[in-house]
């Protein structure tokens, strides 16, 4: 058992820190429980569990600093492995960069842990893949999914008194159905850090239908199309766009964020002002850690208000470069959405394009935030209120920053890898060329 | 990015970031440099797990005992940012029993460790064995006793003063400012695997594998803010040592557009006040906004190696061709049917496509695989028709075939062995041809040097190639460098269009250092060797916005 409770992880790390005798140490320590299941072609492929601990030894002396690790709690192992950094410490080169560590700070409760997702078992495992596998064989369709399980736990501490400690758990299921004729293909996602809330057989049968519904896809031509995008799809797109909410590589001048003429787009308006977006780590649909790697408290904090930029992140030493609080990078992502269902939206739509996923998505252009990838596992065209027929797969190349200009209608947020995104129906989204692949 | 075994390496792509993985605990130089557990001790340990296995039932079992060792160095301008020693030992033991596999790994490597993560192993095999609907086939491997192989290096990196390696990129940072640079960031990756496999088929193996990658962004800014550009170092990662760092003139080519290109040896700082050079000429309002259109693509082999990888490499696993790999980077357009009829025009006649875990330099180059299976060279594309595919012990039975192919492959002691690409190389022309030769023949064309941007759907149909660098060839000439340049196309359709290839002479190496595959991901390190080859008619898109 490797998940240490507070008061455990407290005193082994009290212990490493007595032995310290660097100007400043701080010590990392975590630990996992982690379980697997993965299945293909209608059968389990490969099952696994795996359980993990860590400890991070960093010494300092002045702007110096070494690291050593280590993975067994003996008095004599921490002993080694703080001697060890200190030694590293004294042959490093110095690092202009370095922050002293903080000292004690406030951290709001955080509610990633659920013993349910704790306890889940090989059994489940398996009954998980056997109930997407089964409807999946009576339906002409083959399953390939994975699911994989965490219980973990972090914590820090440091000779400046500063403590933090976290637990959480965490699932993730995706699963891909293919018609047994090979021209159909659905894909579901789900993640949840209780496992009361999560349900495989439901997903499964979403993306068994998905797999019927989009076989036999007609080409239509690429270009500008109205899009329907469940928050699978675009969510990669705006994970990317949030990445370059960086005010280093704003102010440096080698970021989207970076203003011609020198400067930021902190302030601006760079998107329709129905965009709103904000982290908040006591979320409980999508709750996150309430610490971040520096030990900063993690809060509430607003991205984009009315299309607006509101905030972007600064590492400690970038903050003190420019002479501003330190904003952490966000442990979520929450995208305001509206009413509509996906149904309503469908409904509302006269010529469209539903995308189920975007996948394979790769940077072309840094300076635009143009990305290019392609649509998958579930594309259909809408015509007069309704799914009309499934159509081949899309290349696009697009910037998320357009397709928020592009806004039509927000729907209502879904859970997707950790961030509330909503369904969102967007005009003239560019598709390039098309894919034969199903 | 929700595993924390990864550091981020922000600013490494302008607004990109560049995730790291880091295998194993952080300790000094001095414990990379310790001499690891000799081979006859384990053997010893090895001969555990192998003999618990039998007595236990199993009908096959392997243990890889594994020590990796990583050095990672980080900079920026003139700062040193990290420098990461790792090493990582442990035990991993594979066995099937019940006809059905099953692995378990261990840090503690003492017999009693071994015996009780083979019983796990066991236990799991006998578990899974349940719901097995096809025992597993293996194919007949040759016992080879004690046998060891080692990377042919001249200098282990890892005995290289780490002084001397922060001074190097300090100073090709350095150059690349005084040319013109506003932001640099450097990087030297070295891998050493020490690892040792035996199995109940009678061989015992200790290999020393090394690799090495110097990676480079150069990044330059417009006068008035807002715009900038960046060219990556034209390095590739190689199965070499430290001496790749050493600048050779012989190695040291210069191509098209004057682009200095590099084979077995690697001039840093050359390369580093170069790319500042074109960073900023890229900037320039005299460098032109490509036109888009149907053009004839020269591609440079660290640039054609990616599109390699992608567009052959990946779809010629057999993993992928038969649907494991369906939930995660998909399957594959070249289907079991396609190969059988034996005429599947996969490119142009002129195509020739080798695989290969042997070859002097490359990244993939070892003596035996994973799974005990001495390398070799084999074809998967012969005269432009699909031949072959990527297969392991327990696959090759699929395609009617008797001899494991040789490319099974474990990130690590933790993690079990599965198929991963070995080289995927295209073999150079016969005839003698030059890259400036070949464009002579261009009247509307792209020379493009470097990896760049790259997408490719689930199947392996369509993709979309960037670069790192572009110059336009107007009648037979380099007429200038280009931006704004991406092309598509369908992967049959490309290599059909493939109208000649440079000779032996101008045969290089691009390499992927840390290409993911498998659910949970592990990395793996490649190589794919091509000469400069043309590709006809060519669909190329403009990809600048206005926003």
């Amino acid at each position: 058992m490797a998940i240490y409770s507070k008061e455990e992880a407290k005193q082994i790390m009290d212990k490493a820190l007595s032995y310290s005798n660097a100007e400043t140490c701080e010590i990392n320590l975590s630990g996992d429980n982690s379980g697997n299941i993965r299945y293909a072609r209608n059968t389990v492929s490969t099952a696994g569990f795996q359980n993990n601990q860590n400890m991070v030894v960093q010494s300092s002396f002045g702007k110096k600093s070494g690291i050593a690790t280590i993975d067994e709690f003996t008095d004599e192992t921490i002993a080694r492995a703080v001697k060890t950094s200190e030694e590293l410490a004294k042959l490093a080169p110095e690092n202009p960069e370095f922050m002293d560590p903080l000292g004690p700070q406030d951290y709001d409760e955080a509610n990633q842990y659920f013993k349910s997702t704790a306890d889940i078992n090989p059994d489940y495992r398996a009954d998980v893949a056997a109930k997407s596998i089964e409807p999946a064989r009576a339906k002409d369709v083959t399953a390939a999914g994975f699911l994989d399980d965490y219980a973990s736990f972090d914590a820090m501490a440091n000779s400046k008194g500063l403590f933090a400690y976290n637990q959480s758990t965490e699932l993730n299921f995706t699963v891909t159905m293919r018609s047994n004729d090979g021209t159909g293909s659905g894909w579901v996602t789900r993640d949840v850090n209780d496992v009361n809330n999560f349900d495989g057989a439901e997903a499964s049968a979403i993306a068994i239908d998905k797999a019927l519904q989009s076989r036999n896809a007609k080409a239509i031509e690429p270009g500008k199309y109205t899009v329907i995008l469940e928050p699978a799809a675009s969510s990669g797109l705006l994970g990317n766009m949030f990445r370059s909410f960086n005010a280093r590589t704003a102010d440096e001048g080698r970021s989207f964020m970076s203003k011609e003429g020198g400067g930021t787009k902190l302030g601006e308006k760079i998107v329709d002002e129905r965009i709103n977006a904000y982290s908040d780590p006591g979320n409980a649909l999508v709750p996150g850690r309430t610490w971040n790697g520096s030990g900063l408290p993690v809060k509430r904090k607003d991205w984009l208000k009315n299309g607006v930029v509101d905030n972007l992140f600064y590492s400690r030493y970038w903050a003190k470069e420019k002479g501003v609080d330190p904003v952490p990078f966000p442990s979520n992502i929450i995208m305001e959405g509206g009413d509509a269902s996906l149904e309503d939206l469908i409904k509302d739509t006269e010529k469209g394009v539903l995308v189920t996923r975007m996948w394979y998505i790769r940077t072309v252009d840094p300076q635009t935030l143009l990305y290019t990838g392609l649509t998958r596992d579930g594309t259909f065209y809408i015509e007069n209120g309704k799914i009309k027929h499934p159509v081949k797969n899309f290349r696009f190349n697009e910037s998320p920053i357009i397709m928020l200009n592009n806004l039509e209608t927000l729907g209502q947020q879904v859970r997707i890898d950790g961030d509330l995104i909503p369904y969102m129906k967007i005009r003239d989204f560019t598709f390039s060329s098309l894919s034969d692949a199903v | 990015m929700k595993r924390r075994d990864f550091i981020q390496m922000a600013g490494m792509g302008g607004a990109a970031m560049m995730s790291v993985p880091i295998l194993g605990n952080a300790v000094s130089v001095e414990a990379l440099l310790a001499p690891g557990m000799d081979a006859p001790a384990k053997k010893v340990l090895a001969d555990v797990a192998l003999n618990t296995a039998r007595s236990m039932g199993a009908t096959y079992a392997d243990a890889r005992i594994g020590r990796y060792l990583n050095q990672y160095v980080f900079t920026r301008e003139d700062k040193v940012q990290n420098v990461v020693n790792t090493e990582s030992f442990g035990v991993g033991v594979r066995v099937i029993a019940n006809g059905t596999w099953g692995f378990s790994s261990t840090i503690d490597v003492t017999p009693e460790g071994i015996k009780k993560a083979t019983e796990i192993a066991i236990s799991i095999a006998k578990a899974n064995s349940k719901i097995q609907k096809e025992p597993v086939i293996l194919a007949p491997v040759q016992s080879f006793g004690e046998v060891e192989w080692k990377t042919p290096i001249e200098k282990n990196a890892i005995e290289v003063p780490v002084s001397e390696k922060a001074d190097l990129l300090l100073t090709a940072n350095a150059a690349a400012i005084e040319n013109g640079a506003n932001y640099v960031n450097s990087a030297l990756f070295q891998v050493n695997e020490q690892k040792y496999f035996a199995s109940t088929d009678g061989s015992y193996i200790d290999q020393d594998v090394h690799r090495i990658w110097p990676y480079m962004q150069v990044t330059a800014i417009g006068e008035n803010g807002g715009k900038f550009k960046s060219r990556q170092g034209l390095s590739a990662p190689m199965g070499l040592g430290y001496e790749y760092m050493d600048p050779d003139p012989n190695e040291t080519f210069e191509g098209p557009g004057g682009v200095k290109l590099f084979r077995n040896r690697y001039d840093l700082v050359a390369d580093a006040a170069d790319a500042a050079k074109q960073a900023k000429e890229m900037l320039s309002e005299n460098t032109k906004s490509v036109d888009p259109g149907k053009y004839d693509l020269v591609l440079e082999p660290n640039h054609l190696g990616l599109t390699i990888h992608e567009s052959v490499g990946h779809p010629l696993e057999l993993d992928r061709v038969l649907g494991y790999e369906a939930n995660y980077a998909g399957t594959s357009f070249a289907t079991i049917d396609k190969w059988k009829k034996k005429d599947f025009q996969y490119g142009s006649k002129l195509v020739n496509l080798v695989a290969d875990k042997t070859q002097v330099g490359s990244l993939g180059a070892v003596g035996y695989d994973d799974e005990g299976v001495q390398c070799k060279e084999w074809d998967l594309v012969k005269d432009g028709v699909l031949v072959n595919y990527q297969a392991i012990r327990d696959q090759v039975h699929m395609i009617d075939q008797s001899e494991s192919h040789g490319c099974c492959y474990s990130q690590s002691w933790n993690d079990v062995q599965f198929q991963r690409m070995p080289n995927v190389s295209l073999r150079p022309g016969a005839e003698k041809l030059s890259a400036m030769d070949m464009i002579k023949d261009v009247e509307k064309g792209i020379y493009i040097a470097g990896r760049g941007s790259y997408s490719i759907d689930q199947q392996r149909y369509n993709f979309q190639f960037g670069g790192t660098v572009f110059y336009e060839i107007k009648d037979g000439k380099i007429a200038g460098m280009l931006n704004d340049v991406a092309y598509q196309s369908n992967t049959q359709e490309f290599w059909n269009s493939c109208s000649a290839i440079c000779d032996e002479s101008d045969y290089k190496m691009f390499g992927s250092f840390f290409d993911g595959k498998g659910q949970p991901p592990q990395i793996s390190a490649v190589s794919h060797g091509s000469s400069t080859t043309r590709f006809n008619e060519i669909n190329v898109i403009n990809t600048g916005r206005n926003i």
